[in-house]
């Protein structure tokens, strides 16, 4: 436990050194509500990113999701991600693809599971629904875990949120990252309209996302 | 009181700048808290003073934040303060590169600038390797940069992203490095007061920064139309003499010969008016004083040209931030070019 608290103090300084690691509130406060931050997802530092940028108070209430492809492969790796991070282990490409119009998808609950038990003990989470890092700029399509989500727990407020630059401190494929100035910045809340349809809603969240980029 | 002040030991005399520089710094912000109060209670301002107010304030907290760095430096050492200007240099090139688009190419070019390059250049500092440290970044990196740009495959634009990471590595590391060389500078009977200098040259060059800046937001330029309306008296007098069309408004809207030259020359008098804490004799303190101030106002000039370049208007991050580190390179630039030049000068003409 204290090990990881001190490991916890020691990657956020070298976070910070390297990044800069800077919060940016523009469409809603930091405040101790339960929530889903939805962000894009260039880089398994992603993940690092918003754990660093989140305030003390909720770094503690909030649990990133980790693909456990990447993050548990050594025993390191994973007792970080649990201990430090707090992070919840998902499958990779773990939500499936969109379902065709009118079948009824196969079973969309098996690798939500996780998710939905952490937001049903009341903690907040992080999570990347493209479910994969994208090659450009520009955010894939979302997958529809988030939809899935946002209809089961309907309280919980849904903040967007676009991780700046972070793509170039450690590209795909490199180990060393480079000091580069990175920030997150947090949209308001959206919120599920009265039946709108799962494709309308996972656009317009991932239009939130996008739009951040250029506040 | 001169006398007094020559019978002290080196230390002592630096230990006495550093009492009489937080004195002042202490009234000052003593008076700014009190105006501050006074204001909250009956505005009895403009708007516009306000802001000016609030920037002055910024320039204040600045100012506390850079002595307080200098005054660590000097009490735990050389080594202490080359390290210090090390990650100065570090946070320099961090801002620099992020507002340098880079590729993928780039990666282990970055990394052995940051991780390599720097440490060994403040390293090469710390230890008065004078012989290489000069020489180190401008043959030696000047090489190596580009090869492994070359060996990561991607040709495309490649000349600008090697050209900007030479000149990002120039500025912020090589020449921030050369400010703690001075440190290590030995002049005959000035053993122990080498601080004094970098005071100096900080001191010196930041003067005509702040002159330059303060003139072009006082006597800012109008179109010919509305200069007429411009208030008589000796105010208006300033303003019709001061408030020059820009020279190089495509790079600076703030940047005329005029309100450069009254900034050189006052920087350069409060030089020489210097030149007792430093080895130096009045005139020869006025013309490294000036040395140091063409260097470096004409450096954040070039500076100010990358900046348009990049279509931003600092170094900051997108304006905002609180990071600490944001808009550091704006502050430091003149310093970076200034000290280089300065450095050699005085190698050069006392043969030290």
């Amino acid at each position: 436990m204290f090990a990881a608290k001190l490991l916890g103090w020691v990657l956020l300084g070298v976070v910070r050194l390297l990044t800069g690691a800077q919060a940016r509130w523009w469409g809603c406060p930091p405040k101790a509500e339960q929530r889903i931050y939805f962000a894009n997802h260039q880089s398994h530092l992603d993940l690092v990113m918003i754990w660093a940028a989140l305030p003390e108070e909720l770094r503690s209430i909030t649990r990133p999701i980790a693909a456990r492809d990447y993050w548990a492969n050594t025993p390191m790796k994973r007792w970080i991600t649990t201990e430090v991070f707090n992070a919840i282990y998902v499958e990779r490409g773990g939500t499936p693809p969109p379902a065709e119009e009118g079948a009824p998808p196969p079973d969309p609950m098996a690798p939500l599971q996780p998710l939905v038990e952490a937001l049903t003990s009341g903690d907040s989470i992080i999570i990347f629904p493209e479910g994969t890092r994208g090659h450009t700029g520009e955010p894939q399509k979302f997958k529809s875990g988030l939809f899935t989500l946002a209809e089961m727990f309907p309280d919980v407020v849904l903040v967007p949120a676009w991780i700046d630059n972070v793509q170039r401190v450690m590209p795909k494929g490199e180990v060393v990252p480079v000091p580069i100035l990175c920030s997150v910045t947090f949209g308001a809340p959206i919120v599920l309209a009265e039946g709108e349809e799962r494709r309308a809603f996972l656009d317009r969240a991932r239009d939130a996302v996008i739009a951040l980029q250029f506040v | 009181m001169n006398a007094f002040l020559r019978n002290l030991t080196p230390t002592q005399q630096v230990a006495a700048l550093f009492l009489i520089v937080f004195g002042v710094l202490t009234v000052v912000s003593i008076g700014t808290l009190l105006v501050g109060f006074r204001e909250r209670r009956n505005a009895a301002h403009g708007e516009a003073w306000l802001r000016e107010f609030t920037d002055f304030r910024a320039l204040l907290r600045t100012t506390w934040f850079m002595v307080v760095v200098f005054w660590i430096g000097w009490a735990l050492g050389p080594g202490v303060a080359t390290l210090l200007f090390a990650f100065i240099a570090f946070f320099a090139l961090r801002e620099f590169i992020t507002l340098s688009p880079t590729r993928r190419g780039d990666h282990r070019s970055l990394i052995l600038a940051f991780f390599v390059v720097l440490p060994v250049q403040f390293i090469l500092v710390g230890t008065a390797r004078f012989d290489l440290f000069t020489v180190f970044i401008p043959v030696y990196v000047f090489i190596a940069i580009p090869v492994v740009s070359a060996l990561a495959n991607d040709p495309s634009h490649f000349l600008e992203r090697n050209a900007k990471l030479q000149w990002g590595i120039m500025v912020c590391v090589y020449g921030m490095s050369h400010v703690p060389a001075l440190l290590l500078l030995s002049f005959p009977d000035y053993e122990g007061k080498s601080a004094f200098l970098v005071f100096f040259l900080v001191f010196v060059v930041q003067t005509c920064m702040v002159v330059q800046h303060l003139i072009a937001r006082r006597y800012a330029y109008l179109p010919a139309d509305t200069a007429d309306a411009a208030p008589s008296g000796p105010h208006g007098t300033l303003q019709r003499w001061l408030a020059r069309e820009p020279f190089a408004p495509n790079v600076s809207r703030s940047f005329n010969w005029v309100s450069w030259g009254v900034g050189m020359a006052i920087a350069s008098v409060v030089g020489a008016l210097l030149s007792f804490i430093t080895p130096f004799k009045f005139g020869q303190a006025l013309a490294m004083a000036l040395i140091a101030c063409v260097a470096g106002s004409m450096g954040h000039l070039v500076m100010k040209a990358l900046k348009r370049d990049r279509g931003i208007p600092n170094w900051g991050q997108k304006g905002v931030g609180v990071t600490g580190a944001n808009g550091l390179l704006d502050r430091v630039d003149a310093l970076c070019f200034a000290a280089p030049i300065f450095f050699h000068s005085v190698r050069w003409y006392f043969g030290v």
